[in-house]
């Protein structure tokens, strides 16, 4: 993948995943700062997540839009930084989105269905 | 200059005698020669380098003309940061009587303090800096209303005077030997915002990318420095977003 219009297009993904993570984060956060009033342990957390798919589903497009966004963005570093060409930068790129996805949908599946 | 009783002076601080000012000499892999220069009230760091150029070595080579800021030619690095020279102040800039003038930077160097501008306006021209009319001299003149939008964006970038400070300052430019830069793309933006320019769909594709407006980190130098006060930044956000859309509705 490269050529002005593909790079216009990560550019747009990027900043799509950047206006979700951002909501994403802040909803994170409030949960968070809500949800350890009576302290915080695995137990509490599975009790609240285990069978809900409405945490599934808002970690899992979570999980995604930050595979995305990290990904696109590390490219440019490796390019601009590291010297790499545009194809080689974005094939270790697409290693790390698939690394983040994985591993990220992993933790979700074990908060929600495991 | 009036003395108070008990001692102190006021009044404007005197200015030392001279300048001790360090120019660039040679190419790439040239040096800095420091030269003592007489002090002046309103001296100009252009004055500076003429000065230098008539009374002690003729063969310095560095670029002006209109000398009041229209032109766009002499633009240097005076300690470190690019700046038009000839409405530069000396008293502004210098650190006591230190003085170190330098060429642009991301551009080849000619020799001493001229570079090399054809690369900086071959990137105006990939980014399809030129008008593209549908008019003839037949026609009647085109009526644009002045507070419409698009023409208050055009006209905010109108006045660029290709200085190439903004091209020297921005640190993109440095990284990315394509990169069009602030200045190329702040002209393809007021064409973008030229209703009668016909060309908008091949200047959107000549601008996208990482060698056009995707590449811009909004870091804002560019905007910081320009002399006119245009904010290259701006237009380049204005590219990004229309060309992006373009580019996912297919249209490019």
């Amino acid at each position: 993948m490269s050529g002005p219009v593909t790079e216009a297009k990560l550019w747009y993904w990027q900043r799509v995943s950047a206006m979700a993570l951002a909501l994403f984060v802040l909803v994170h956060l409030a949960t968070m700062a809500w949800a350890v009033r009576g302290g915080l342990s695995a137990a509490e957390i599975l009790g609240r997540t285990r069978g809900s798919w409405l945490a599934g589903a808002f970690y899992g497009v979570f999980v995604m839009a930050a595979a995305v966004h990290a990904s696109i963005g590390l490219a440019t570093i490796a390019q601009e930084w590291l010297g790499l060409r545009a194809g080689a930068a974005r094939t270790l790129a697409a290693v790390f989105a698939l690394a983040i996805a994985v591993l990220g949908l992993r933790a979700v599946y074990g908060l929600v269905a495991a | 200059m009036a003395t108070a009783r008990n001692g102190r002076v006021y009044g404007e601080p005197r200015l030392s005698d001279e300048l001790v000012v360090k120019v660039w000499r040679g190419r790439e892999d040239g040096a800095f020669v420091a030269y003592r220069v007489p002090r002046r009230e309103s001296q100009t760091v252009l004055d500076v380098v003429t000065w230098i150029q008539r009374h002690l070595d003729a063969s310095l080579a560095y670029r002006y003309a209109c000398r009041v800021g229209m032109c766009g030619s002499c633009a240097m690095t005076v300690n470190g940061v690019a700046r038009w020279t000839c409405r530069t102040h000396v008293s502004r800039v210098a650190k006591g009587e230190a003085l170190e003038i330098a060429p642009l930077a991301n551009l080849p160097i000619v020799r001493d303090l001229a570079t090399d501008m054809r690369d900086f306006f071959d990137r105006w021209a990939r980014a399809r800096g030129q008008f593209s009319g549908a008019a003839t001299r037949h026609d009647d003149f085109a009526r644009v209303d002045p507070a419409s939008a698009a023409r208050v964006a055009a006209d905010a970038g109108i006045e660029c005077i290709g200085c190439g400070v903004c091209h020297a300052s921005c640190d993109v430019v440095a990284w990315r030997p394509a990169f069009a830069g602030p200045a190329a793309l702040n002209r393809a933006w007021t064409l973008v915002n030229d209703e009668r320019d016909t060309a908008g769909r091949e200047r959107l594709l000549a601008v996208a990318g990482d060698a056009g407006c995707h590449a811009c980190h909004t870091q804002g130098a560019c905007t910081e420095r320009c002399p006119k006060g245009i904010a290259p930044t701006a237009g380049i956000a204005g590219l990004k977003r229309l060309v992006a859309k373009a580019a996912m509705r297919g249209e490019l």
